[in-house]
């Protein structure tokens, strides 16, 4: 009877490769189209492909005419590039969360008085999805939005606003806090408005005077920044993060 | 039939009779004002076209010129049949003149307005007479190379390129879609024109112009007759230019149009006065050419939660319903809309949205119902996402929707690619066909989930019906019981575009279309 061989290979942090059922398989899947004609020749062409993008042993599981002229591909290979995970560094939005309660007692314990955020879908953007889950009374999955958060009033303008107009009610409410969201990002039409909204708010002598979030699907807190805003939330944000990322920024610059 | 929700049809009449008085009601102030972009309808179909030369579209000039001279309550047929006595000109060549600045069609001499509707009427009898020619090809395909079986699959293309939409839209038709609906670009439900010409840039959509309409229904008459089935061409009657672009959609044989009373005001913050307004003229367009239109209740549930506000979608339905009765509009024109939207996490959703799906049809049985994919909760998750499409398509089958928008696996993420597109199509296919008979098959037990939630849902959009008779459509509007928006009567845009008709106004097309004019 020959001995079990169970050593399980450790991970290498410095040298990470995909994971299929095998440590440093390098198990990918992909799925694209090509336009060119559905045959064994267009088959080729996905593996070669497949090939430079640092697959080895392309494998075409699946091929689909699509229309003429077009190939629909599922292929799966193993990746041969590894990434070092131990020299990562990612900017985050770093605060601790509160819930919506302990919020209320924040403010009431260290800001005492109310906090006043004003929030909208800007430029020709329609989606009212993301300002809603964080602005409306029901919020989202569960989540509350600021509506019903004690000690905030929220005012949510909704979508398609100018950014000008944006800033026009932040100055008349006198508002601590701007929301922009952001969801059609097509041909990168989010960073225009995003860069325009902040030149506004510079131009108004504003943009110190209030905190400036962005959020949206496709918003990283690194990109944020990069624009010239105070944090950037992406999917998965909820209320509580927005509201505790503007009220202990409140506290810490001191605009109590 | 006997209901398998076993639904009170005393409920149903009393919500719908409610519902009627609503509109009705509505009518009145209605049939007392027009808008800048009714009018501006009134030339499109009068063959007024074409911009001048700071790209105004020809319509715009003339009706921007008549209400700066403040004709506008007068309409813009007298002074057009009035300028065509006159000068001996046609529509087109009156507005050219005035877009050149040689023409003041308001200090013209005056003849009365019984002269200039008879001076008018050959041009509107040979409006008429196009747009009639466009349903009989319509008919003529659906007779020689027919149609898919409903649910009809539908689906959207949206590259910005109206030449791009073809390729995409031309590849969905050969993938199995019945339907192509060509996004808009984003915002020009607020522009107070309609732009002019083929058009290959736009964010999220590409432009609705008369040209794009007309190259796209060239494309898909093409692939019509290629897979043999006639392939049906949506776009958006919606926004500031509701009934212009109804008029095109009739001109250019569009099948189906999103055209819905309330949308604009709650979604993209349209004057109510002025999308009441709007609605009527373009519903009695689309009633008048088979056009089938969409409302658009399915919003509401991505602003709202869809299991708590199911009500206000059944009470929405049934104005919409009314509405368009009282534009001649046929039952089977009329594509009521709804959605699977409620969240994935709910214990029995599914039973729920089943149920909801069952109670639309069962109350509207004759209506040709839209039904909408999850969007609000999909997430990125493309793999989870292909199974609540799946649901939902096993839900349309099951209940008998007729237009089935797709939901694509890549929703929340980017405007579909080609092969999202072919899988959301072979994913329905698939579950149509494994489960085409379910519904005929399965009935409910006795009060269980799925029976008392449709009971429950139908008595609360009774109730508020009866709230919104007491209160008024706008007030309630105002108050926010529709998608959770509330909306002033006098705010949003384009209130400065509707004025009170005078005496002497006239609409020629109106009493036609809804006349059935032969």
């Amino acid at each position: 009877m020959t001995a079990c061989n169970t050593a399980i290979a450790q991970v290498d942090l410095t040298k990470v490769k995909p994971y299929g059922d095998t440590l440093n398989d390098g198990m990918v899947e992909l799925a694209f189209t090509l336009p060119v004609p559905y045959g064994e020749e267009g088959s080729e062409a996905a593996k070669i492909l497949a090939k430079k993008m640092g697959l080895d042993e392309p494998n075409v599981v699946y091929s689909k005419n699509m229309t003429d002229g077009y190939t629909f591909f599922v292929v799966y290979g193993k990746c041969q590039h590894t990434v070092d995970y131990t020299t990562i560094k990612v900017t985050k939005v770093e605060v601790d969360i509160m819930d919506r309660l302990e919020c209320a007692q924040y403010i009431k314990d260290n800001i005492k008085r109310e906090v006043v955020i004003v929030g909208a879908s800007t430029g020709t953007d329609a989606h009212t999805v993301g300002i809603d889950a964080i602005m409306n009374m029901k919020g989202f999955h569960g989540h509350f939005g600021l509506e019903r958060y004690e000690g905030i009033n929220a005012i949510n303008m909704g979508s398609q606003v100018p950014n000008e107009v944006l800033i026009q009610k932040a100055k008349e409410v006198n508002a601590d806090a701007i929301l922009v969201s952001q969801t059609v990002t097509q041909k990168d039409v989010h960073i225009a408005n995003l860069t325009n909204m902040v030149e506004l708010l510079e131009a108004e002598g504003l943009r110190d005077k209030v905190i400036l979030v962005c959020g949206g699907p496709r918003i990283s807190h690194e990109l944020a920044q990069e624009l010239g805003y105070d944090a950037g939330f992406g999917s998965h944000t909820y209320a509580e993060h927005v509201a505790s990322f503007v009220l202990t920024e409140i506290v810490n610059r001191k605009m109590v | 039939m006997k209901s398998k929700l076993n639904l009170d049809p005393k409920v149903i009449d009393s919500a719908r009779s409610c519902a009627a008085r609503i509109a009705e009601s509505m009518q009145e102030f209605i049939d007392r004002h027009t808008t800048v972009s009714t009018e501006r309808t009134i030339l499109r179909l009068l063959g007024v076209d074409g911009i001048d030369e700071v790209e105004t579209p020809l319509p715009n000039v003339v009706v921007d010129q008549i209400k700066d001279a403040g004709g506008l309550p007068r309409g813009v047929a007298y002074w057009m049949g009035n300028a065509m006595i006159q000068t001996g000109k046609s529509p087109q060549e009156i507005a050219e003149e005035m877009a050149a600045g040689n023409l003041d069609i308001t200090k013209l001499p005056l003849a009365s307005a019984k002269e200039a509707e008879e001076k008018i009427m050959p041009t509107v009898l040979d409006a008429l007479k196009k747009i009639r020619q466009q349903t009989e090809k319509r008919n003529q395909y659906l007779e020689t190379i027919g149609e898919g079986r409903k649910p009809y699959l539908y689906v959207i293309v949206a590259t910005g390129n109206i030449y791009e939409d073809v390729v995409q839209a031309q590849a969905a038709a050969r993938q199995g879609a019945d339907i192509i609906a060509v996004i808009r670009t984003t915002a020009q439900s607020l522009l107070d024109y309609v732009p002019y010409g083929p058009t290959t840039e736009g964010f999220g959509g590409t432009y609705a112009t008369q040209e794009n309409f007309r190259i796209m229904r060239k494309a898909l008459d093409e692939v019509g007759e290629e897979v043999g089935r006639y392939i049906r061409l949506c776009n958006y009657s919606s926004g500031m230019c509701m009934p212009e672009i109804a008029a095109m959609g009739a001109l250019e044989r569009l099948d189906v149009m999103l055209n819905d009373a309330l949308y604009g005001i709650l979604f993209r913050d349209i004057n109510m006065q002025r999308t009441l307004v709007d609605q009527y003229f373009s519903r009695v367009i689309i009633g008048y050419c088979d056009i089938i239109f969409n409302s658009g209740e399915d919003n509401y549930l991505t602003t709202d939660d869809a299991y708590e506000a199911a009500h206000t979608v059944l009470a929405s339905q049934f104005i919409n319903e009314q509405f368009a009765v009282l534009a001649n509009v046929k039952e089977e024109q009329m594509g009521l809309g709804h959605a699977f939207e409620m969240d994935p996490d709910i214990e029995n959703g599914f039973l729920y949205e089943l149920s909801q799906a069952i109670m639309a049809k069962e109350i509207f049985p004759n209506a040709n119902l839209k039904y909408m994919p999850p969007t609000k909760f999909m997430t990125g998750n493309i793999f989870k996402g292909q199974i609540q499409d799946a649901l939902f398509n096993l839900i349309a089958v099951w209940s008998g929707q007729s237009l089935q928008l797709l939901g694509m696996l890549t929703e929340a993420i980017h405007t579909p690619h080609m092969h999202d597109r072919y899988l959301s199509i072979e994913n329905a296919q698939y579950i149509f066909n494994n489960a085409r008979d379910i519904g005929s098959e399965v009935e409910f037990k006795e009060g269980g989930i799925i029976q008392e939630r449709a009971q429950f849902v139908l008595a609360e959009a009774d109730k508020l019906l009866h709230v919104i008779e007491e209160e008024g459509l706008f007030s309630t509007i105002e108050q926010g019981k529709f998608g959770g928006v509330k909306r002033p009567r006098d705010g949003g845009k384009g209130l400065e575009g509707v004025c009170v008709k005078d005496d002497e106004y006239f609409n020629p097309f109106i009493p036609l279309m809804l006349g059935g004019a032969k």
